[in-house]
């Protein structure tokens, strides 16, 4: 006889951005159904926006996230800017590299971060140890260029607010130099290993059909076959003077999702190095002071996906209306077809795919509906997790 | 044929106000009742992908603009429909196209009022369990 139990996961303690509630309907091991709740951290910045005026809007954008805090922000920017005639029409050079190199650092730190957490889901703790060991220099990049390990407050209409100065490029040079062994590293342990590929290939699968469906963004919508990045399909800041490369992968799985993220950190090294040797002189702010009426669309390529803003003014010092659209609010959504028909023991990596930041499992409670009723905390899932790779690693050895 | 060609040629005279303020801007003027049609057109036959929906409200009620985007050409798509009521404002859902739309129409429902029709799961995405029923927080008034 079949015997449905609900497996709620969360509420999360607002200590990272994105607290979310999953509640798992499981039967046995396979879950079968998933309802997913947000809103725990809802902060009403739309509305605050209103109130605030356009320069004060930049920062206080910059509070949604953590984590891609420069893709707010930046996004923001782009859609006054697209009132004003366009990045390009009015931003001075030098700034649009520096709004550049700022969103590929991100991206760096970003994916580490994750890569991070995903070892650590999946019980490889080294992995977490070094990823996360590797990020500090580039944070301590940020606080050189930015002034901040995190909330860099640079982007500003019609510029940015901080200069690089000549004396710390080759020092940032070094830095990105350091790090790419450490990334090719990286790539080796984790592509190579077969128990990660065991643990992490065929599954919590988003097929192409169903990345279109939820209209998925970023590193999941490539990891599922399609061929989308703001750099390049609307191009911003420098991208389009530059050489890189976009990474598809067809399987949808969390491999692909993973080794897409690996290879694009190494793209944004190579981004970085471009912008800092043709870093044009100049000043690095347009000094914008009035905002026409006017309606604009700001996108930019966060470390999930397409951040959407979007801007409508009546000619006031305020915007009458500010919609923001995080990529995560596509990605996560699409859980609600990649996560059913896995396991338990899937649910925490499969969850933690679209990159949702989903580290800050403050607890989780697993229901029985018979009498046998058990609260379990966040580390019990994840111990789970860890038991499925530690069980496929002894059958290999 | 690029997309705008395509768009004409199928709806002709139900696309009331072309708008091109840049070249991957794009924002089209789409009738309450052709919202559906329309979306299901740019979404299905020509594989746009649903980027968000924002609302917005006017004086004479509210705006709904349905973004799409081409990802092949870096284009928005803006489809803006106008709902002329100000306390009941109601259209078509389109999440029976692609899911997509979901969530984001219930945040404008609880953010703004706005009811859609045929909305398989119409109920709260963002706001607290004991949020008062028909205070909407982005509605003017409410502020």
């Amino acid at each position: 006889m079949s015997h449905k139990i609900i497996v709620p996961i969360g509420p999360y303690h607002p200590l990272q951005e994105e607290p979310e509630f999953f509640q798992l309907y499981v039967e046995g091991e396979k879950v079968v159904d998933i309802d997913i709740i947000i809103g725990y951290n809802h902060r009403g910045i739309e509305k605050i926006s209103e109130s605030k005026h356009f320069d004060q809007v930049a920062f206080a954008v910059e509070r949604i996230c953590g984590i891609c805090s420069s893709s707010h922000p930046y996004a923001y920017v782009l859609a006054v800017e697209d009132i004003l005639g366009g990045e390009a029409a009015v931003v001075p050079r030098r700034a649009v590299y520096i709004r550049t190199i700022v969103d590929e650092l991100q991206r760096i730190h970003s994916h580490l971060l994750w890569l991070g957490l995903a070892g650590h889901f999946i019980g490889y703790n080294t992995v977490w140890m070094w990823a996360w060991k590797y990020r500090e220099p580039v944070l301590d990049l940020f606080e050189m260029v930015t002034g901040n390990r995190n909330n860099y407050a640079m982007m500003k209409i019609g510029g940015v607010r901080r200069d690089i100065k000549d004396e710390d490029i080759p020092v940032i040079q070094k830095s990105l130099d350091e790090l790419v062994p450490a990334l090719k590293m990286f790539k080796g342990a984790v592509m190579d290993d077969p128990v990660i590929r065991c643990r992490l290939e065929g599954v919590g699968v988003l097929t192409r059909e169903q990345a279109i469906d939820y209209s998925v963004v970023g590193p999941t919508a490539r990891a599922s076959g399609l061929d989308m990045d703001v750099r390049r399909d609307d191009p911003y800041g420098a991208y389009a003077d530059l050489d890189w490369n976009i990474f598809i992968e067809k399987t949808g799985d969390i491999f692909a999702k993973t080794k897409i993220r690996i290879l694009e950190m190494e793209e944004s090294i190579r981004i970085i190095r471009q912008c800092l040797t043709k870093l044009p002189e100049g000043p690095i702010d347009a000094d914008i002071k009035d905002i026409p009426p006017g309606e604009g669309i700001g996108r930019v390529e966060a470390p999930r996906g397409e951040c959407f803003h979007y801007i409508k003014s009546d000619g006031t010092n305020r915007p009458v209306r500010h919609k923001i659209r995080a990529p995560s609010f596509m990605n996560v959504a699409s859980n609600k077809v990649a996560v059913v028909g896995g396991t338990i023991s899937d649910a925490t990596i499969t969850l933690a795919a679209v990159d949702p930041c989903y580290c800050c499992t403050e607890r989780v409670a697993v229901v029985r509906k018979d009498d046998n009723s058990k609260i379990m905390n966040g580390w019990d899932l994840i111990k789970l997790s860890q038991e499925k790779t530690a069980r496929l690693r002894e059958r290999r050895a | 044929m690029d997309i705008k060609e395509k768009i004409k040629e199928k709806f002709g005279n139900a696309i009331t106000d072309w708008r091109q303020p840049s070249s991957r801007r794009v924002y089209l003027g789409v009738s309450r009742d052709d919202i559906f049609r329309v979306s299901e057109f740019l979404f299905k036959t020509i594989g746009l992908r649903l980027a968000t929906v924002s609302a917005c409200q006017v004086s004479s009620g509210f705006e709904i603009l349905y973004h799409f985007s081409d990802d092949k050409s870096g284009t928005v798509y803006s489809l803006r429909v106008e709902l002329r009521d100000r306390d009941r404002p109601c259209v078509d859902s389109i999440t029976p196209i692609c899911s997509a739309a979901e969530w984001v129409e219930r945040e404008i429902w609880e953010m703004l009022g706005i009811t859609f029709k045929n909305h398989p799961n119409l109920k709260r995405l963002l706001l607290a369990e004991d949020w008062p029923d028909g205070k909407y927080p982005l509605r003017k008034q409410e502020s």
